[in-house]
């Protein structure tokens, strides 16, 4: 089925002649993935149907105590200044966005009366601007209403770079606009297909103006209101004790009916992983814990004490491993690794196919992650419409060593394969992490026997992955051959995510290495695609181009990335508590939905 | 007395600056940042992370901000944490209450513990009681605190399920029900810090007692037809426990120590676990403080070990 045949099939479903079920049913026999379908409705302005969740209970409370154990304690509660997940995590609890991501990365209104499509007028047809809808009768804790006035104040003040809001990028580039006492206008300066960003899910959670207006920018600090939220959530603040816990009651007076069913609310903070673990899925004093970290086998023993189970929900970030294009090992102008330099082996592609062929990528799905580490021939896995189907993983050292021979790589007396007076001798690092140290060791044993030597290298995580200048162990340094590092994701749309490897982005002394590509990874038609996709306004197009970057970086001919597990987010849950979570959000992102059963 | 104690506290004053100048030194060495999490998360732009770090004077040289921090310290500011955003001393004093009862608790057991299992095992030495009750003791302080805090947690949460091992400060119910709770929570921490102390302490006990015991004067005592209860409470154990005490308030320090490991396990919000998060998060300011707080307690305790043991046996005099 060609393109004009989609988009004919498309009008029919907006003309009302086919179901959008039918439509999908289609698609997906196709072989298009469910959300991809949906996105193109979407496109061609056919309205969506709201996400249906299973919420059973009938009226609010009731529901006793939510109890959740997050390993790591939040420390403050301002959303825009929320150092970790943990902090936007709890914060989320009281604070809302307009809307948020639900599990397939869809969006989801929460303080948006309707979500801003082409149909109802909210999304330009030039990609210049969105306009959202607030819902009405939303109050704040203290019982003033929520206005355009509020949304607006959250743009400046996160705006602000006196502020240092961590959110800022969200912010910085756009323009709100307020339209009357429940519109706002966001504009761009230029057509942005990715409009949902301001606002949205994990930075986009709002703030009282009558709280926070006196406390702008460099006053931001001293604001009360930072340790002691008053936003629109489903739970209201009785106490919190940063580093330690927060407790809250149900607010009576939120905006969705029946809604928290419990009457309190509790999130207890610090320790450790596995005995956050034990906590739920054994002894059962918890009914939630975050950020399962822990090794798969752990989990399944724990998992037998029967009171709980662990979930794994899709999300985006992915363990991988970098070869570098640069050469590490010689100085020019002051730097090492400097794009100046080529690295003398993996400039060869038989080297980098090699590498390639050599990363057991199924022993360590199998033996260390289990299943919060999912084998993956790419480096952008999710959300499912930006997968791509054109890759696929092997392990073959016989493969290797045909490739290595082949492209005059010989092996000399100590056993090493040698070419011109360089040796495949590489120094492979990563940050100390148990499961880190097994996969080194898987990589080295298979490029032993295909005549490559690896020097296993592991740095403490505090200084692998810290913004220190000073130090030469530093991830974006990249002082090394090879490096390995789970990579964040955290939004479904990857236009952020995969600035990782333009290379504008590369990580160089003059920009502090501060570049976001540790890589060095540079590419001219990758540049150029993905320049092509910061303007499409086409989801689908948009979406083919993603998949194209994501073949090049991993691809034979130049690629340097290779990914190893994708990291689905892990949680343990009680058996009887009922929650939805989404891996493009926060962990609390609906938890006014949350309730038990059983 | 009042001039030995003030002279005592004027030395007190280069020594804490000198350890203040050696933790400063080293945090400002080691290596991290505390935003390094921004630095990892791909949605905050690195000028975000560089405003924080001028904002917060993280770029200056170690030697301004020292200067910095001692001039606002001696004026009682103690700065205000990087993660929470909120003045150290608050955050010390939410953590101080716990942290005491905890420590305050677990002495009181070591005590009655190792006081009466000391003195009995010493008044019959090398008796059945005086073998186990030593064997115990080797047993009891060679096993580290996280080590028995994790066996107890195994049995007394997981197989057993008798006591939660998740420990939480402000506890909702009341009345009894509100004691019952917190002596429930408390029990394993303060079991574990308790028995560890006790164990060393009972070998103390015990030495000091037998020194005691053999002097001519409870000889005396004895020939003079006092009971035996009377002649080791009155006149032995009190002599025998001189030296006991000034080694209590000497291993203060120590077992402030010891509760950071004990307060990690149990999650009890004290300081101990304050210091061990703040170091995971290079939140220096805070490490800065509750780091020297400990190494006020060790002077300070320190001087009262001397002023007590002066106090207890007026043969010494303080000059």
């Amino acid at each position: 089925m060609n393109e004009h045949e989609l988009r004919a099939l498309a009008g029919e479903v907006k003309e009302g002649k086919l179901s959008r079920r039918a439509f999908i049913t289609r698609m997906v026999a196709l072989g298009l993935t469910a959300p991809m379908a949906s996105q193109m409705l979407d496109f061609v302005g056919v309205a969506r149907a709201d996400t249906k969740f299973n919420y059973k209970p009938t009226k609010r409370g009731g529901g006793g105590a939510l109890r959740l154990l997050w390993w790591q304690a939040p420390t403050l509660l301002n959303p825009h200044f929320a150092t970790g997940t943990k902090d936007q995590d709890a914060s989320r609890v009281f604070y809302e966005p307009l809307a948020g991501w639900d599990a397939d990365g869809n969006l989801v209104a929460i303080l948006a009366a309707e979500i801003p499509s082409r149909e109802n007028g909210g999304l330009a047809a030039d990609g210049k601007s969105v306009t959202w809808k607030l819902k009405q009768g939303v109050k704040w804790h203290d019982g003033k209403p929520f206005t355009a006035d509020d949304v607006v104040f959250n743009w400046e003040y996160a705006a602000d770079p006196a502020t240092s809001a961590v959110s800022t990028a969200s912010y910085k580039d756009v323009k709100v606009v307020k339209v009357d006492d429940f519109t706002v206008r966001v504009e761009f300066t230029k057509p942005t297909p990715f409009w949902a960003d301001a606002f949205v899910g994990t930075r986009g959670m709002l703030i009282p103006k009558h709280l926070f207006a006196e406390y702008k920018g460099e006053k931001s600090r001293d604001a009360p209101t930072n340790l002691k939220p008053i936003g629109t959530g489903p739970y209201k603040l009785v106490d919190f004790k940063p580093g330690d816990m927060i407790r809250a009651d149900a607010n009576a007076d939120y905006h969705v009916a029946n809604q928290p069913y419990f009457d309190t609310f509790e999130m207890k903070g610090g320790g450790d992983a596995v005995s956050a673990a034990r906590a739920v899925l054994q002894t059962g004093e918890y009914d939630y814990a975050w950020n399962m970290q822990v090794e798969d086998a752990i989990l399944k023993r724990l998992e037998t004490g029967g009171k709980g189970a662990v979930h794994v929900v899709p999300g985006g970030n992915i363990e991988f491993i970098q070869l570098n294009s640069t050469d590490p090992w010689t100085e020019v102008d002051g730097e090492r690794a400097s794009i100046k330099t080529k690295h003398p082996a993996f400039s060869d592609p038989a080297v980098r196919q090699a590498m390639m062929l050599l990363v057991d990528r199924k022993s360590v799905e199998d033996h260390i992650y289990g299943r919060t580490g999912v084998a993956t021939a790419n480096f952008l896995n999710n959300p499912e419409r930006y997968n791509s189907k054109n890759t696929k993983f092997e392990f073959n050292v016989a493969k290797a060593n045909e490739l290595l021979d082949k492209a005059g790589w010989k092996k000399g007396a100590d056993g090493i394969r040698e070419k011109g007076g360089v040796k495949l001798k590489f120094v492979y690092q990563t940050s100390i992490n148990a499961p880190r140290q097994k996969n080194q060791a898987i990589v080295k044993q298979a490029a032993q026997q295909a005549g490559i030597d690896l020097e296993l290298k592991s740095v403490v995580a505090s200084v692998f992955f810290s913004s220190d200048v000073a130090n030469p162990d530093t991830y974006p340094k990249f002082f090394a051959d090879m490096q390995m590092y789970t990579t964040t994701m955290t939004q479904p749309d990857p236009e952020l995510f995969m600035n990782q490897y333009c290379s504008w982005e590369v990580a160089t002394k003059d920009n502090k290495w501060q570049g976001r590509n540790a890589a060095r990874f540079r590419n001219d038609e990758y540049d150029k695609v993905y320049k092509e996709a910061q303007a499409e306004l086409d989801p689908v197009k948009r979406a083919a181009m993603f998949i194209r970057m994501n073949d090049i970086v991993v691809g034979q001919e130049n690629g340097t990335i290779i990914p190893v597990v994708y990291r689905p987010r892990a949680h343990a849950r009680s058996n009887t508590l009922r929650a939805d979570v989404s891996g493009w959000d926060n962990d609390t992102w609906a938890i006014a939905r949350w309730y038990r059963e059983g | 007395m009042g001039y030995y104690i003030l002279r005592r506290l004027l030395i007190a004053i280069p020594s804490l600056l000198g350890i203040s100048v050696v933790l400063f030194t080293v945090l400002a060495l080691a290596p991290g940042d505390p935003f390094e999490e921004l630095a990892t998360n791909p949605a905050v732009p690195p000028e975000v992370r560089m405003a924080l770090r001028a904002k917060f004077g993280l770029d200056d040289p170690v030697a301004v901000r020292y200067v910095r921090w001692i001039t606002a310290m001696a004026q009682g500011d103690w700065g205000f944490s990087f993660v929470s955003r909120i003045n150290v001393d608050d955050l010390i004093l939410q953590r101080l209450g716990v942290t005491l009862f905890v420590i305050g608790t677990s002495q009181i057991l070591a005590l009655l513990i190792a006081i009466p299992v000391g003195v009995i095992a010493a008044t019959r030495p090398y008796s059945l009681f005086d073998q186990i009750a030593n064997t115990l003791a080797f047993v009891g302080f060679s096993l580290p605190t996280f080590f028995t805090g994790l066996l107890f947690i195994l049995i007394f949460s997981i197989w057993l399920d008798w006591l939660p091992f998740v420990y939480q400060a402000d506890i909702k119910a009341t009345g009894w029900q509100w004691y019952w709770q917190h002596i429930r929570q408390a029990i394993m921490p303060i079991a574990v810090l308790g028995l560890f102390q006790g164990a060393s302490l009972v070998r103390y006990v015990r030495s000091a007692v037998l020194d005691v015991i053999r002097l001519d004067y409870v000889t005396t005592a004895r020939a003079k037809g006092l009971g035996e209860r009377v002649v080791i409470v009155k006149h032995v154990v009190r002599n025998a426990l001189i030296p006991v005490v000034t080694l209590v308030a000497l291993q203060m320090p120590a077992i402030f120590g010891g509760a950071i490991v004990t307060e990690q396990i149990f999650r009890i919000p004290g300081i101990g676990s304050l210091l061990i998060s703040s170091i995971l998060a290079n939140d220096t300011p805070v490490i800065m403080a509750v780091t020297f707080v400990f190494a006020c307690l060790v002077v300070l305790f320190n001087l009262i070990a001397d002023i007590l043991y002066g106090w207890l046996d007026p043969r010494i005099t303080f000059r």
